[in-house]
């Protein structure tokens, strides 16, 4: 039995999408912006696939079908950046000031909290292009000769915090306007976070996914210069 | 019939920015090609939006859910991570939350400047 669930090719689709579900329908009943249902999902999988003594290639052979729609769909956050193209032409000084801000912002608190736990250099360079996008994100720490499979993993790890904390932290910092906060979200979790945005808002969503590009273009300007630094 | 023709379309794009990929020299994803290719053939009107709106609101809708396959992987990155797994994880909390703010916070500060300088003039 324990077979043959393991290994119907189906098995990993539908954990994703039945643990999935559970997060919404926790989401429903406890409407807190902490309650995540991607973080319960992941949190659900794993724990299926330990208790089934399985491993995560079994999964992955079947929800690989499920992340197959992750470039279309990237792809489609085109539509609404299109239409809100003239609010981003309107405010364009505005999205590049905030997004490079947080792009130079995110590689010197790297930098800082790096020196301050003492990392080396190869865990530095692993973990400074953390807050773009993972396709990008592995190449950079590929050429600055970090571990690519860290960075997969702290990319993720950074984008289901600002998934989670997205809400949250624009209400206590005060940061109304729907463009800042799309271009903060987007900035500081790329896709991850952008699926958020989209959930507050057009305007949000589409600032948000500009936000992944130009954020991912400034990195991979400005990496290079902050590596050498531990 | 209509989805279909819809998520061809999308996927001829993906398909494009694969393509590119393997052409340009530069260090840029296959998905970041596509995102640009969308909006550049949507700005010229060479697509209309009304040719992919439904699947690409529906793609949208459904994107944290792609996340979940990749991010599971965590569970097999544990065995190099664990030597160093809290600081890595304080640094990639932390900076998230001091990105997002830094991010949020400049561009409100640039576009409430900008409006009140439209108010004074």
């Amino acid at each position: 039995m324990r077979e043959f669930l393991t290994e119907s090719v189906l098995f990993g689709a539908v954990l994703s999408m039945v643990t999935y579900g559970i997060g919404c329908w926790i989401k429903k009943k406890i409407p807190h912006p902490m309650v995540n249902p991607l973080l319960i999902s992941i949190a659900l999988c794993i724990l299926c696939i330990i208790l089934l003594k399985s491993d995560y290639e079994t999964y992955y052979s079947g929800a690989q079908y499920i992340g197959y729609l992750l470039t279309p769909s990237t792809i489609c956050l085109a539509v609404p950046l299109y239409e809100k193209f003239e609010l981003l032409k309107k405010n364009y000084v505005a999205l590049l000031c905030g997004i490079t801000a947080g792009a130079v912002g995110s590689m010197a608190v790297v930098f800082a909290l790096s020196m301050l736990f003492g990392l080396e250099h190869t865990e530095y360079v692993t973990l400074l292009p953390k807050s773009i996008t993972t396709a990008i994100g592995m190449g950079v720490s590929e050429e600055l000769g970090g571990y690519p499979a860290i960075t997969a993993a702290a990319i993720m790890v950074t984008g289901i915090t600002g998934n989670m904390i997205a809400e949250t932290a624009c209400k206590i910092f005060r940061i109304t306007d729907p463009i800042a906060k799309g271009i903060g979200i987007g900035t500081a979790s790329h896709a991850v976070g952008t699926s958020k945005a989209m959930e507050l808002g057009e305007v949000e969503g589409a600032m948000s996914s500009l936000s992944i590009v130009v954020a991912g273009v400034i990195t991979v300007i400005f990496a290079p210069m902050f590596a050498p630094m531990i | 019939m209509k989805y279909l023709k819809q998520m061809g379309i999308i996927s001829c794009i993906a398909f494009l920015g694969e393509i590119m990929k393997a052409i340009l020299p530069l260090p840029v994803p296959a998905n970041i090609y596509g995102i640009l290719l969308m909006l550049g053939a949507l700005l010229s009107g060479v697509l209309k939006v009304d040719q992919v709106r439904e699947t690409s609101n529906f793609l949208i809708e459904i994107m944290p859910i792609l996340f979940v396959p990749v991010s599971v992987g965590l569970m097999d990155s544990w065995e190099i991570l664990k030597g160093s797994w809290i600081q890595y994880f304080v640094i990639a909390m932390v900076s998230t939350m001091v990105v997002m703010v830094v991010s949020g916070k400049v561009t409100q500060f640039v576009i409430q400047r900008k409006k009140g300088d439209r108010e004074d003039a």
